[in-house]
């Protein structure tokens, strides 16, 4: 596989293959940001892949109190699922376990405008035990639920796009498990900036990357022993001997184009950082072209 | 271009019903054409040039100089566009508006934006009774919109209230929010006796206290309330005042329980 060489590092002449997925974004607000982000950690748990989480869940961004409908701190998330059943089950779900239990929270729609609609507080308003009360203001539509700290507010519904991707993906490639590290946090503090994106595996990074199918019957994933630096000299490995470590970033968008400026602000910051410091080499996984409609070369990604 | 204008050139001499004259009904009509159109409301004739002067201008945006209280209906059904009143008007004006907006710069009579359904009625006098109020025989009041009162409003503003935002700045009679259904009414100034009587759902507000209370409201406590911040976030273009009571520590009242119950009074006066 031939590679262009920018400021030292190898980008690989491939491209990332990625999905269609239902996707959503949520506004969590709280008393205070600290709690604003718990409800919004919380929630957002355990939704590393939709694999064996049901979705994909994590942090767009946090917001100011001007920028929330109630005018306090809040965080920005987004949920990716593979069916708008599974999305629904696992909003309500979340919503319903990690925000409404977390102390003074409140939580609105995040996406205004998408081909479907999901029920949000049209879901867990039952909770109240018939002293829930519909409040609609302006266009919008709340619940308010009495709980033991006061009110949990919780507009009706959200928005829910089909046009969302998941999947994107770089393939981090360094010397040594320390550089490959420096050099994939400065890519997902460069993705985080990018609105509309999340990289939902923890801290934004995946080590043990995925291969499709296994050995053992109803395992549907298992490592990716290609690029596995331990398995080298025993497989028809992927990386050369100069590679010591490989991580991965895995990227969802509510759109195409987001999926896209992430992975773009991803290679800038793992060019910038340079070989010494951190990666040798980038690629990125796909399986030929052949199942996900996405495609995002590198070459066309690398600034 | 300049609004289409009618300029009163006396007062009316019975009273006249001049909800032909919206933006939507004018549309494609010649000047002479509208100076035609009848308004009586008994069997003396009487059509809208023997009224008003009229300046021709923009069908989408009308101009009344003038008002008096004999000018019922004005604005009724208005759907899209502006309508503007340089004066008082009679009863029900803005009744079943469903959209655009209707400013009166004067006092309006009872029944004002009775039936809304959209739109924002800004009235900048005093507002009659049963302000967005449903007609006798009818289920239900004001279901959308937004209406204004700078000035004070009569007994029942807000009588089966459905949908949409009432806001009075002023003082309101008694009964206020009576057998309201849903919706929200904010009162900045002081509220006659039994505010909410037999409402079902729906908030109230009661940012200067009220003569007094039902006693089948019961009294839930003093809270700071994201549903009232909400509220507050909304109402803020139009009134900062009552936006300013709704971000307050609210006690409130839950009631009437000698209905459904399922309503709230937030008052200031903790």
């Amino acid at each position: 596989m031939s590679a262009l060489i920018t400021n030292g590092v190898a980008i690989d002449d491939t491209f990332a293959e990625a999905f269609d997925m239902r996707g959503t974004a949520l506004v969590i607000t709280a008393d205070s940001a600290k709690w604003a982000l718990q409800a919004a950690t919380t929630m957002t748990g355990f939704a590393t892949s939709v694999i064996a989480c049901g979705c994909e869940a994590g942090i767009d961004r946090e917001l100011g109190s001007l920028e929330t409908p109630d005018g306090r701190p809040g965080v920005r998330v987004l949920l990716f699922a593979v069916s708008t059943t599974e999305l629904q089950k696992q909003l309500q779900n979340r919503v319903g376990q990690c925000v409404l239990t977390s102390p003074g929270s409140a939580c609105y729609a995040g996406l205004d405008v998408g081909e479907d609609r999901l029920k949000l507080g049209a879901a867990i308003r039952y909770f109240a035990d018939g002293w829930q009360i519909a409040k609609k203001i302006g266009e919008r539509r709340f619940w308010r639920l009495p709980v033991m700290d006061g009110e949990f507010v919780c507009e009706s519904s959200v928005a829910m796009t089909k046009r969302a991707v998941g999947g994107g993906n770089l393939l981090i490639m360094g010397a040594t498990p320390q550089t490959t590290l420096a050099a994939t946090e400065a890519a997902v503090e460069a993705m985080r900036a990018v609105p509309d994106a999340i990289m939902p595996f923890p801290g934004g990074i995946v080590r043990s990357g995925s291969k499709v199918g296994s050995k053992y019957k109803g395992a549907v994933a298992s490592t990716n022993h290609f690029y596995c630096p331990t398995l080298r000299g025993a497989v028809a490995s992927e990386i050369g001997p100069e590679i010591g470590s490989v991580l991965e970033i895995v990227i969802d968008g509510l759109t195409s184009e987001a999926v896209a400026a992430a992975m773009r602000a991803g290679l800038k910051a793992i060019i910038d950082l340079g070989p010494a410091r951190g990666a040798l080499r980038v690629g990125a996984g796909n399986y030929g072209g052949k199942l996900g409609k996405h495609h995002y070369r590198l070459r066309e990604l690398t600034p | 271009m300049s609004a289409l204008t009618f300029t009163l050139r006396c007062p009316p001499p019975q009273r006249v019903d001049l909800c032909a004259l919206t933006p939507a009904q004018l549309a494609g009509k010649s000047l002479a054409e509208i100076a035609a159109l009848p308004i009586q409301t008994n069997r003396a004739p009487l059509c809208v040039g023997d009224l008003f002067a009229l300046k021709d201008g923009e069908r989408g945006t009308i101009v009344f100089e003038g008002g008096a209280e004999r000018l019922d209906r004005l604005g009724a059904g208005l759907d899209t566009g502006a309508i503007r009143v340089i004066g008082a008007v009679g009863v029900e004006a803005g009744r079943g508006m469903s959209g655009g907006a209707l400013t009166i710069e004067g006092d309006a009579g009872p029944y004002a934006g009775s039936g809304l359904r959209g739109g924002v009625l800004r009235i900048e006098g005093d507002a009659g009774e049963r302000l967005g109020g449903p007609r006798a025989g009818e289920t239900e009041g004001m279901n959308g919109g937004l209406i204004h009162v700078a000035g004070h409003a009569g007994d029942r503003a807000g009588d089966r209230l459905r949908r949409g935002f009432i806001l009075i700045e002023g003082a309101a009679g008694d009964c206020a929010g009576s057998r309201m259904i849903a919706g929200t009414l904010a009162i900045g100034g002081k509220a006659g006796a039994l505010p909410g009587y037999l409402m079902n759902r729906g908030t109230i507000l009661l940012a200067g206290g009220c003569d007094e209370m039902a006693p089948t409201f019961g009294d839930c406590g003093v809270h700071g309330l994201t549903a009232a911040r909400l509220l507050a976030s909304y109402v803020e273009t139009h009134s900062p005042n009552l936006a300013a009571a709704f971000r307050q520590p609210l006690r409130r009242y839950a009631g009437d329980l000698a209905a459904l119950g399922k309503g709230e009074i937030f008052s200031t006066t903790t």
